[in-house]
């Protein structure tokens, strides 16, 4: 359960599948993915990462935006 | 409880698509429409030529791969051979509406009871960015590097709007794939365009206006903003024909 | 027990296609191979089968190759401009190692032509069927009852050896009315086809019928194993069959209607003491080559009679080794040898005596 009362949300993601195209970064309605600033996945992409993973509302926006299917989303 | 996760009815292979091409989001919407009408077992998918045309390693039903715009004669095959299958086929705007467009026009005026996804990029992809059918007037392209010209290579061919035309195709619906909004639309169309064949009520096409932002020389993000401003106003959205529906376009 | 019917060969194809358990057939109106489109189309729907006449060439070949793809037997006929337009699939089903039974009965070309008989589809046929290193096993009757029966052994074939056989007639041959015989209870082998589209109901990795081979080692090795198989149908297949041949000092090569003009002008050629007999290829390709070379050893010359401006002739000079002349007799553009035409080929060969 979150402060705000609703149930917690995690997202997972397939990294090494991640293509870094940023169109579940742009989808986000809490701004809280970014392609990432620091790591390279194996196929050369900076992938995408959660910035605050407790504001997350599970609304699953990034996972259908995202056209390689690496988004999990549980609630 | 996992709310979202990738369908069943998709391999595991890793899509071989470009960062941001919305092929991958398309994939994902048939997978999701298999899996929910729990078909996966009896469908045969057909893949294309063009940048779909390893859809055949992601779909984990059984596919066959067609010749160039033949993948609706190769699914009448496939359907005629047994009715009870559920066949689809995945095909591109050059696949579909320039060299299939006879075997497109054909299976829908013969009501095959089939269904059609057909993206549409207004491009060659595969081929790396010639003028496809459904290139918009003025769009450069490789081959149309000063810009589609419509004096000399005529204008775009509206798919969901000619079929309309036709007494035979059961349903036509044009959506897209560039917002959380409008995919939702297009995974009910998806699913519609199934679920007519499960019911026995014949061809459905549905028309996905879709990206190619490598080829439109774009990020994703500028791509999905340019099918706003462009693709949807020479291809309006909406449903063009259902038999069950009468509110038409 | 079953008795001759009078028939015409296109229509004895038709039926033999159904005895041999072929429900499916898809074809586009082209003269003179439309007999047996119709006959289809009366018989398939009261037999649970489907006829479908299909927009083009193209598709119907293409219909062809997603019934096959599903593992049943499926045909479709044409004549030579129609075959042209099927090559694309024709090549598909290659790659894609798909049965099909695809029938020629072949008219007069190049372009539009005529509708008259021809052969001038020999190398089509045999060597060019379309793109990429391929072949089609070729059957050329010469009989209606042979339209038949090549009709159901085209089709074990294809399943066999997962090709496309070709039954290569010509307009003579499809309009042609003989007494013929199809047994009803023809022997129908069953093959393996656990590689077909059937659906996995969830239980197996899914099938993919495919002809895509984008790694380079890849598509030569299924390029190679293709040929293997080509290598035994080139072993085990091939038909013949030998006309007054134990004496001949001259060997006619002829298939089809050529052959049968050839061989009355043989009986006639006989008659006047001329030792001729004849070699007639059942299979176009696979090619007799084991005998024809045998023949160029005892024989001291060839003729070839075809309806082309020479096609088979370049085979049997490959196949003899060019060992003895090789005389070419020939009518075409619809346009078709006498025996008496032939029969003075004969004498000319024989060095003008009789």
């Amino acid at each position: 359960m979150r402060k705000d009362g609703n149930d917690m949300a995690k997202l997972t993601f397939k990294t090494d599948l991640c293509k870094g195209c940023g169109l579940c970064v742009a989808a986000c309605p809490k701004n809280l993915l970014i392609l990432s600033k620091d790591k390279i996945n194996q196929k050369g992409h900076a992938p995408v990462e959660i910035t605050d993973q407790e504001a997350c509302i599970g609304c699953a926006f990034c996972a259908t935006m995202c056209p390689d299917c690496i988004i999990t989303v549980e609630k | 409880m996992i709310v979202f996760d990738k369908p069943k009815s998709l391999t595991d292979a890793p899509l071989h698509y470009c960062p941001g091409c919305t092929h991958g989001i398309i994939h994902r919407l048939v997978a999701e429409a298999i899996d929910e009408l729990n078909i996966e077992g009896k469908t045969i998918g057909v893949a294309p030529v063009g940048c779909a045309v390893m859809a055949y390693d992601y779909f984990a039903c059984d596919m066959v791969e067609a010749a160039h715009g033949r993948a609706p004669a190769v699914a009448t095959g496939i359907k005629r051979s047994d009715p009870s299958k559920i066949v689809f086929t995945y095909q591109g705007d050059g696949d579909l509406a320039s060299i299939g467009m006879a075997e497109t026009i054909h299976s829908a005026t013969r009501n095959e009871n089939i269904t059609v996804i057909f993206v549409n990029n207004a491009i060659y992809g595969m081929t790396g960015g010639q003028m496809a059918p459904t290139s918009l007037p003025g769009q450069v392209t490789q081959t149309s590097p000063y810009g589609r010209d419509t004096n000399h290579c005529g204008f775009p061919v509206k798919v969901c709007e000619m079929l309309s035309q036709l007494e035979g195709p059961e349903y036509l619906e044009r959506v897209a794939v560039n917002n959380v909004k409008n995919i939702k639309k297009a995974k009910a169309a998806i699913k519609k365009a199934f679920e007519n064949q499960v019911n026995g009520k014949g061809f459905s096409l549905i028309e996905v206006v879709s990206t190619c932002p490598t080829n439109w020389g774009m990020t994703p993000n500028d791509a999905l903003k340019w099918v706003d401003e462009n693709m949807i106003p020479y291809y309006p959205l909406g449903v063009y024909k259902d038999r069950s529906n009468k509110e038409d376009k | 027990m079953t008795e001759k019917v009078l028939m015409k060969g296109n229509e004895a194809i038709a039926e033999a296609a159904i005895k041999a358990g072929c429900r499916h057939y898809f074809g586009y109106p082209i003269t003179p191979q439309t007999e047996i489109a119709a006959y289809m189309a009366k018989r398939m729907p009261k037999i649970d089968g489907v006829f479908l006449q299909a927009e083009s060439e193209i598709a119907a070949i293409n219909m062809v190759y997603g019934v096959s793809a599903t593992g049943k037997r499926v045909m479709t006929s044409s004549s030579s401009p129609g075959i042209a337009l099927k090559s694309e699939g024709l090549s598909y089903l290659a790659g894609a190692d798909l049965p099909a039974l695809v029938v020629n009965v072949q008219r007069g070309g190049p372009g539009l032509g005529g509708i008259q008989p021809s052969q001038s589809d020999y190398f089509q046929a045999t060597k060019a069927g379309g793109h990429g290193d391929f072949k089609m096993i070729v059957l050329a009757p010469s009989s209606v009852q042979e339209m038949a029966d090549l009709t159901i052994k085209g089709f074990d074939l294809a399943d066999k050896y997962r090709m496309t056989s070709m039954i290569l007639a010509d307009g003579t041959m499809g309009q042609m009315m003989e007494p013929v015989e199809i047994k009803e209870n023809a022997e129908i082998n069953t093959y393996d086809k656990s590689w077909a589209v059937t659906g996995t109901e969830c239980k197996r990795q899914h099938n993919i019928v495919n002809s895509l081979y984008l790694k380079p080692e890849l598509l030569e090795k299924v390029n190679v194993e293709r040929y293997e198989r080509y290598k035994q149908i080139e072993e085990n297949e091939v038909m013949y069959e030998e006309f007054m041949m134990d004496d001949a000092e001259i060997c006619v090569v002829a298939f089809g209607i050529a052959a049968r003009i050839s061989q009355n002008a043989i009986v006639e050629a006989r008659k006047q003491g001329i030792k001729v007999g004849m070699i007639r290829p059942i299979t176009l390709w696979p090619f007799p080559k084991k005998p024809l070379l045998a023949a160029a050893d005892k024989v001291k010359r060839f003729i070839s009679v075809e309806l082309s401006m020479g096609q088979m002739i370049d085979d049997i000079k490959l196949a003899t080794e060019c060992k003895k002349p090789i005389d070419l007799c020939t009518r075409v553009g619809g346009m078709i040898p006498s025996p008496e035409e032939v029969l003075a080929k004969i004498i000319e060969a024989n060095g003008g005596n009789n």
